[in-house]
């Protein structure tokens, strides 16, 4: 916990949301009945204090993408607050709203997307400093980035189909720590990766995390992935969040009925070997 | 491998798949008997998917096949087209990654399962619709004279995979093929069909090939595993032995890089093992050994010469494989 936490736990919460509720409204099923709504977030809680990586967990559907729209700014909320340093991204001002756009940074899950496929990697990477207005030596806060996440200069003058999924996700990485953000937020950051390259790709964002005091909301639905990474995890289901733990608590002795179906879902190479993998 | 009076499900011999410019499959060789379960390992990019595609005669444009794949008593690499047409689905038949995309959308999931039926076995229409939906009823499907008139889009990702499993099912073929068969599956899920898949197959005494890069998968669904690197196969054997000493460094890296409860310490301060690198391309292979620029017990002779694998039970195509405490190196 205390490597993972360099700041004392009780520190007052970086990014967090409260009672964040959100309804969608279906396509009408009926020509005069009103449309149907579907309750996708539903009195959420949730924070992130400075240099804590927390995981968010929980299947297809229960809310996750939606709440990551949230942390980033993307969609507004119907019902509740996104506070990022105790003051609201939505009501708190135009300077305040600016810092939170730097402050809060996207890793998504397939690089192969995520990255234009037409701009050599040198300039997506200066691409958030432009679109952010930051000023400064941008030359040197490349080179500084690329070689945080371990990536050759000569990648500058490359198009992103020269590289290899896990070298895209490390520049996918770079670009979301140009603006020298506080929180980073992975979405699935390995799943398009190879068993191989998962891992490298993990232990660079642990070491971030640590070396930089960087937030990290890691957002899967493999626990055992997310156990590794982070050091406090969310479970959510059907838009409510169930369950919140260390992450080998919950794996030992999951409570909700979500978490339980998660832990009952991880399949290990002992468990198959022993024969009882399918049990 | 000791030839048997029973024929096996499959044996290929020297499988090499290529276009002209890259070969993606390098002289792949095993057998699966009757029954069996073998599970193929790989990353992206390693041949594992081609190797199958080349099995059911369903590779892209423009790619060949050479060497031999022998399957219920011909060599598949000399059949017709129209002669592997006949056969998919019925002597063998693949499960594939993502059921959305092999599906037809505009057709009634019960229409697509009776039609196999029909064409391979000649039933009449009424007789495979009652088969179809006692297989339905066998995948444990809810109201399965319901769901026969859906249509893909209308049933969720299990279910849709649990229908291609259902139809591939269908004929009782000799070996199914399962590429990626729950990757694209939610977690929750996945445990459900592996299941289901894994009773269905040993119902019917086929015997099952499972490509996935996941090894888990392969620990609890497999009984002999191969793993693939760059178009090679660099090691083969028992799961058991394979996973639990693994002899080839790549195996070992593998293994080493899932992340378990073991290796999850309380600190925060723990670090997965990680294969340094990155699969190389098919069109810039190192010589010698594709592995050797990741390897941690490269040497001259690795970037030389090619390693070959032994002949039988657990082997490793290195030069320099991982002995077992208490075993005599060779060198």
């Amino acid at each position: 916990m205390s490597a993972v936490t360099p700041f004392p736990t009780d520190a007052r919460p970086l990014l967090e949301v409260r009672q964040l509720s959100q309804v969608y409204s279906l396509n009408r099923q009926k020509l005069f009945a009103p449309r149907p709504k579907l309750k996708v977030l539903d009195s959420i809680d949730f924070s992130v204090r400075p240099g804590e990586a927390v995981g968010l967990v929980g299947e297809s559907g229960s809310g996750k993408t939606t709440l990551t729209r949230m942390l980033t700014g993307v969609e507004r909320p119907g019902e509740g607050q996104v506070l990022y340093d105790g003051a609201d991204v939505w009501t708190g001002g135009e300077a305040h709203r600016k810092l939170f756009r730097r402050s809060v940074q996207v890793v998504l899950q397939n690089p192969r997307s995520s990255l234009d496929p037409r701009m050599r990697v040198g300039t997506s990477l200066l691409e958030p400093l432009r679109s952010l207005k930051i000023e400064g030596d941008h030359a040197a806060r490349v080179l500084e980035v690329l070689d945080q996440v371990g990536l050759d200069k000569n990648a500058l003058e490359r198009f992103p189909h020269e590289f290899s999924g896990g070298q895209l996700q490390r520049i996918a990485i770079a670009r979301a720590l140009m603006p020298g953000p506080k929180v980073l937020i992975a979405d699935e950051p390995v799943s398009a990766l190879d068993v191989s390259i998962q891992a490298q790709v993990l232990n660079l964002l642990k070491d971030l995390v640590r070396d930089l005091g960087l937030s990290l909301v890691f957002i899967a639905h493999d626990l055992s992935v997310v156990a590794y990474t982070t050091s406090k995890v969310y479970v959510m289901s059907s838009g409510k969040i169930v369950e919140v733990g260390k992450p080998l608590d919950l794996f030992r002795t999951p409570q909700a009925e979500a978490t339980q179906a998660l832990v009952g879902a991880v399949l290990s190479v002992e468990a198959g070997l022993a024969g009882n993998a399918l049990a | 491998m000791t030839t048997s009076a029973k024929p096996h499900a499959i044996e290929v011999k020297d499988l090499v798949v290529s276009n002209g410019d890259v070969t993606a499959v390098r002289g792949v060789s095993f057998t699966i008997p009757q029954g069996g379960r073998m599970g193929l390992v790989g990353e992206s990019g390693s041949g594992k998917s081609m190797t199958a595609l080349a099995l059911m005669g369903l590779l892209p444009m423009g790619w060949s096949t050479h060497g031999s794949i022998l399957h219920d008593g011909v060599d598949l690499v000399t059949q017709s087209d129209k002669a592997l047409s006949s056969r998919r689905g019925r002597t063998l038949s693949m499960v594939f990654q993502d059921p959305l995309s092999s599906l037809n959308p505009v057709r009634r999931v019960g229409d697509q399962i009776s039609s196999v039926i029909r064409r391979h076995t000649g039933a009449d229409r009424k007789t495979a619709e009652a088969q179809t939906i006692e297989l339905i009823k066998q995948m444990n499907l809810p109201r399965p004279e319901q769901l026969v008139r859906a249509y893909p889009h209308e049933i969720s990702g299990g279910q849709r995979q649990r229908i291609m499993i259902a139809m591939a099912l269908a004929c009782y073929p000799q070996l199914i093929i399962a590429d990626e068969p729950t990757t694209a599956l939610d977690v929750t899920v996945q445990k459900q069909v592996l299941r289901l898949l894994n009773g269905a197959v040993r119902d019917r005494g086929s015997a099952l090939l499972m490509i996935t890069h996941d090894l888990p998968i392969i620990a609890a669904m497999c009984d002999t595993v191969a793993v693939m690197y760059a178009g090679r196969i660099v090691e083969i054997g028992p799961v058991q032995e394979v996973f639990r000493n693994p002899r080839h460094h790549y195996t070992r890296g593998l293994l080493d890089s899932q992340p378990t409860m073991d290796n999850i310490a309380l600190d925060g301060s723990s670090r997965l093992v990680s294969i340094p690198g990155m699969v190389p391309p098919l069109h810039s292979l190192p010589t010698g050994c594709a592995f050797n620029p990741r390897c941690p017990a490269a040497t001259d002779k690795c970037r030389e010469t090619m390693p070959e694998l032994g002949t039988d039970g657990i082997s490793a195509a290195c030069w320099h494989p991982i002995h077992l405490a208490g075993e005599v190196a060779a060198q």
